[in-house]
């Protein structure tokens, strides 16, 4: 009898896989069969025909039609198909994905928690010991991002502020402690609380003529402060040694210790870690605070806010110095782990893959912030032999997450406050 | 003077390349107020379609004039055909999602097709044929104005007077304005607002094309990246005149490509972009809504 009733579910599950959005399966084939159609016309001249000017020769690359019709073909059934499961779940949005299921459920359990907790910082403690220093030296640059994504977070997760400049205040931090380093000899203790103010300072200043722009307006200027900043870099050769950039950049030293490359990355990955939890901390406290509060209300609407009696300048402006704060303490890690920096590592890419770890994870989720920056940046590191088509697959997944899925991977929780039948107020979680 | 004659006529040529893509972006964004990212990327596909007809034809021994006529069409057919899909994948879903999606999904498309054609055809610079044939009447000022420029200037001024009057008197122009001062109001009044964002994609893809294309054929080379940066400049220009305002895109085109031209002239050539970026940024600053664009009051 169950096993009957899994049939006829699995059969209708067919059938609604493959009539999304269609009267029937005949006028669904036909549709796909269209598209693909119309697909093969559009990739026709670009993807089939390669000429040579010079040489006076074309290639062309007939099979790459069948590829292209094929993939289309399928791939329209399962675009339409998640186009229609997306209308359906329309009305239980709130519903939990398994992952967050499961997060909330670990979380909501003490012992499960601390359990968890515990594995997580184990394994963390334990990482550069199992693994080598390449796998050490990417799970670095990933914590980086994990600091970076965090920061932009404050500004375009809780702030809704976009902000298409963000790689700007992370040149800064990186430049600040490069030249310095190499003028004066300043070394990286004292540089990172340097980078972190020389970044708020920036963000204040960018920050109080832009702030009053609106939505689209502010993600165009800031893009162009970003690409100002890149510029000046570049071409200011006196100061910042112009394009070819600045080497021998000192690593972080240790109470004056002589270390190996390989200590001082697995050092670096210590600093990093625990940079992580305090911004974690940070942005956790932040989130929660009055101020917190405040940005999210400035998110949803800004004239309601203001008739709430929030300063609308003063909080967005503390939102976007906030942001550019740790991207100034990431570029003077940044600077300190590669040892050598130029104008190229700061394009407005960066910015977009920023922007892309924050949206793509989740807005104003932490937990989400995290997912993304390690699957984007892992994910990819470990696909170098895809390397071609890295990037390729990083667009249409923007796209795709948009598309289906705009909320991101883990989307962020609003705290609700619950009130019991006693009357008695208690917090729900996060 | 000569020099200032040519720095002119430079900045002329420049800001009309950015005039033909500003009028997409400024098209796009009156009607669904959308940043189209993307856009630069059609600029990018029309100058490779081109590319790739002219090469096929050339060595078809087709005659000069001609093969620019051909290249040109079916730059402006596929980028249109492209332009038209960007809308029914990235952005036709998400309307009506929350702003930063849309934007997102589109910054999403312009790295997936920079990606597409760097794959597809090469990552280096292609050399581009010399398609527009020199005029006679032009040996003498040789030194002032290429045949180039003048095609650029000419076809670009044709487009615009074009599209002035196709939005002023044809039905679908009309039917663009109403969608673009309320859609819900022109849905009402039987306007089918799908099918003018669709020619809106399209009409701003062509333009582009046609700007693909004549640069390519000015500057002679072209790569997958060129449509990044002309992408931003031209988005800069038609915030300068004011989004959604098509006389305010044209304007601040040129107002944009003068400045460059000048400023790169008299100035310093490395700052190039420096001084294109800073005029958006002090635009925005001291007038928010552009060169024409009209000041709108935020409403609950």
């Amino acid at each position: 009898m169950s096993n009957l009733t899994q049939e006829t579910s699995q059969q209708s599950f067919i059938s609604f896989f493959l009539t999304a959005g269609c009267d029937s399966v005949a006028h669904a084939v036909k549709k796909s069969f269209i598209v693909a159609i119309w697909f093969v016309f559009l990739t026709f001249p670009i993807m089939v025909i390669q000429v040579n000017t010079i040489e006076k020769t074309v290639v062309w690359h007939w099979n790459k039609i069948g590829y292209v019709a094929i993939a289309v073909f399928f791939g329209s059934f399962l675009w339409r198909w998640l186009l229609a499961r997306k209308e359906l779940k329309k009305d239980e949005s709130t519903e939990e994905t398994r992952i967050e299921g499961l997060l909330t459920r670990i979380q909501s359990h003490p012992l499960l928690k601390l359990a968890s907790l515990g594995v997580l910082a184990l394994a963390a403690i334990l990482y550069p010991q199992v693994f080598d220093l390449y796998q050490t030296n990417i799970m670095v640059s990933c914590l980086v991002y994990i600091v970076l994504g965090l920061g932009l977070n404050i500004v375009v997760g809780l702030a809704g502020l976009l902000d298409l400049g963000y790689v700007a205040f992370y040149a800064v931090g990186a430049y600040a402690y490069a030249l310095s380093n190499m003028h004066w000899g300043i070394g990286f203790w004292f540089a990172l609380p340097l980078g972190a103010v020389l970044g708020t300072l920036l963000g204040l200043l960018l920050g109080f003529p832009v702030l009053r722009l609106r939505g689209d307006y502010l993600a165009i200027v800031t893009l162009g402060f970003g690409e100002i900043i890149r510029l000046v870099l570049e071409n200011w050769g006196d100061i910042t040694m112009g394009p070819s950039g600045i080497s021998n950049i000192a690593r972080p030293g240790f109470f004056g210790m002589k270390m190996s490359i390989m200590d001082s990355t697995i050092y670096m990955y210590y600093i990093m870690i625990g940079l992580v939890i305090f911004t974690i901390f940070c942005v956790n406290r932040l989130q929660n605070s009055r101020i917190g509060r405040a940005w999210l209300a400035l998110r949803e609407d800004e004239i309601a806010c203001q008739a709430m009696g929030i300063d609308k300048m003063k909080t967005k402006l503390l939102a976007f110095a906030l942001g550019a704060t740790w991207a100034g303490m990431a570029g003077v890690i940044f600077a300190a782990k590669t040892t050598f920096i130029n104008p190229a590592s700061f394009t407005f890419w960066e910015s977009a893959m920023i922007l892309s770890i924050v949206v793509i994870g989740g807005m104003g989720s932490i937990r989400g912030v995290i997912a993304g920056a390690v699957i984007l940046i892992l994910v990819p590191e470990y696909l170098r032999n895809f390397a071609e088509f890295r990037m390729l697959l990083f667009g249409a997944i923007m796209v795709l997450v948009m598309v289906f899925r705009p909320q991101g991977l883990i989307s962020a929780k609003r705290k609700i406050y619950k009130y019991e039948a006693s009357n008695t107020a208690s917090a729900a979680n996060e | 003077m000569e020099y200032f004659l040519e720095l002119l006529l430079g900045g002329l040529t420049r800001g009309s390349i950015y005039a033909l893509i500003a009028l997409g972006y400024t098209m796009v964004y009156g009607i669904i107020e959308l940043i189209n990212f993307a856009h630069g990327e059609i600029y990018m596909i029309g100058a490779f379609t081109g590319l790739i007809v002219a090469g096929l034809l050339t060595m078809l021994g087709f005659p000069g004039a001609s093969i620019l006529a051909i290249a040109l069409i079916c730059a402006v057919i596929w980028s249109a055909a492209y332009g038209y899909t960007i809308e029914k994948v990235a952005y036709k879903p998400l309307r009506g999602a929350p702003r930063l999606s849309p934007l997102i999904s589109a910054i999403g498309m312009s790295i997936f097709l920079q990606n597409y054609v760097m794959l597809s055809q090469t990552s280096d610079f292609l050399p581009f044929p010399e398609l527009i044939p020199e005029f006679g009447f032009l040996k003498e000022y040789n030194s002032v104005m290429s045949s180039s420029e003048l095609v650029i200037v000419a076809a670009t001024i044709l487009s615009c007077i074009g599209l002035t009057l196709f939005i002023k008197f044809t039905k679908l122009g009309k039917a663009m304005r109403a969608t673009a001062q309320n859609r819900k109001m022109a849905m009402l009044v039987g306007i089918n607002v799908n099918m003018v964002i669709s020619a809106t994609f399209i009409i701003g893809s062509s333009l582009a094309a046609v700007g693909g294309v004549l640069i390519a054929c000015h500057v002679g080379q072209i790569n997958y990246y060129i449509g990044f940066i002309a992408g931003i400049k031209a988005f800069t220009a038609a915030v300068l005149g004011g989004i959604g305002s098509i006389p305010g895109a044209m304007i601040g085109a040129l107002v944009l490509g003068l400045t460059e031209a000048f400023a790169t002239g008299y100035v310093s050539s490395d700052y190039e972009d420096v001084f294109a970026f800073s005029l958006l940024v002090l635009i925005l600053i001291f007038r928010p809504a552009g060169i024409m664009g009209k000041e709108k009051t935020q409403k609950v």
